[in-house]
């Protein structure tokens, strides 16, 4: 019994610990409107390049991720945070690229090694940023 | 209740290894899935493709047919050009004697070393993309059928596995991309399949005319990962997978890409 205990433990224990939201990164205030900036600049997330906001002052937006418009009203601010940082941990094969990550990374080119894409204080921005979005009209 | 949790274990164990499988799912682009990247095209681009005028594709073919006759011991002296029509379209292929796997730009400085008695050419530079442009056009409209089996089989594993490993610090594998978000939109940019048939080719992005392998280094690059050097064995590896991978698409060399 104790086995089989072990067993369901290990089929389990990683959904059971995975958590689906994330505390602040950063002791900083994140201000929403470097957070919009850091969504559409191509040198800091370039988020745009996968995802839409609409209403949002950025052509082209990208359809590769889900359509960001009004997250803040489905997501809370750590459920976004997680998936910014790292949404490989509620789902492995998830084209969503590590925004907050530098280990377990494979042939990571020599400019790039050992950091992360966005700082901690950038990702409190976008994470306040998007946590505004709210859905309108209905 | 002790009879019943074996059991009970059984499917949810199946069920998680199921699961596990979906997580690292690497099937290949089904065959009747295959486009070549010209379906991704402008018409404008398509067009200026077809014009054998206007595609600034064939100057490199020029040269090359140039290259080809040219010097005291010809590629012509050995090769029909007609003769040539066709093989391209079977590169990268394994060859005995170099005990390697081989493109057309290796084949290519093999011949030179061998029955030339002259030095290989630097990767990118503009006489191996002319002669590789001009030996590929040969086989323009043929279907792309690569061996891989027997001794091309382990480097196909290896371009295959290539393929499907994610690397840089985006963390992205190229089939995230080129088989499960091909059409997509990265802001303005319809994502392709990432098929070699055009290659090599004149991309707009470079003005001018390069090789599979830059344009490879590109992609690897983009996801900010250590690209390969050009004319490496997994790069060929790589794109004896791509060719594999794009069975039955027509060579369109010299072909025009964003």
């Amino acid at each position: 019994m104790a086995r089989m205990a072990t067993c369901v433990f290990l089929l389990f224990g990683r959904l059971v610990w995975a958590s689906d939201s994330l505390p602040p990164l950063a002791q900083v205030a994140g201000s929403p409107q470097q957070g919009e900036r850091i969504f559409v600049e191509r040198e800091a997330g370039h988020c745009v390049l996968c995802h839409q906001v609409q209403g949002l002052d950025a052509p082209f937006q990208g359809n590769l991720g889900p359509d960001l418009t009004g997250v803040g009203s489905r997501l809370s601010a750590a459920q976004i945070r997680l998936r910014v940082v790292d949404a490989s941990r509620l789902n492995p094969d998830t084209i969503m690229p590590p925004y907050y990550r530098s280990a377990g990374l494979e042939q990571v080119a020599t400019d790039y090694r050992g950091q992360t894409v966005l700082s901690a204080e950038q990702i409190e921005h976008l994470v306040a940023w998007l946590a505004t979005l709210e859905q309108s009209g209905g | 209740m002790r009879r019943r949790l074996p059991a009970l274990l059984l499917v949810v164990a199946s069920a998680a290894l199921a699961d596990t499988r979906s997580f690292v799912d690497q099937s290949d682009l089904p065959a009747e899935a295959v486009r070549s990247g010209s379906v991704f095209l402008t018409a404008e681009t398509r067009a200026l493709q077809a014009d054998g005028f206007a595609n600034p594709g064939y100057l490199w073919v020029e040269r090359g047919g140039e290259l080809f006759n040219d010097g005291d011991k010809v590629c012509s002296s050995c090769h029909q050009a007609d003769a040539l029509a066709g093989a391209a379209a079977r590169y990268p292929q394994y060859d005995a004697v170099a005990g390697a796997l081989l493109n057309l730009e290796a084949r290519i400085n093999l011949c030179r070393q061998h029955h030339q008695e002259l030095p290989p050419l630097a990767y990118e530079s503009d006489e191996l993309l002319a002669l590789t442009a001009y030996v590929a056009n040969l086989s323009q409209g043929r279907p792309l059928t690569v061996a891989v089996d027997g001794d091309a089989a382990p480097f196909f594993e290896q371009g295959r596995a290539y393929y499907f490993q994610r690397r840089g610090q985006l963390n992205l594998a190229c089939n995230q991309c080129h088989d499960d978000n091909w059409g997509g939109k990265l802001r303005g940019d319809t994502i392709s399949q990432g098929q070699p048939n055009a290659w090599p080719a004149y991309r707009l992005e470079w003005q001018t005319f390069g090789s599979l392998h830059r344009r490879i280094r590109d992609c690897d690059v983009g996801v900010r990962a250590e690209p390969h050097e050009s004319g490496s064995e997994i790069y060929i590896s790589l794109e004896l997978y791509l060719a594999w991978r794009a069975r039955g698409l027509a060579v369109e060399s010299p072909g025009i890409r964003r």
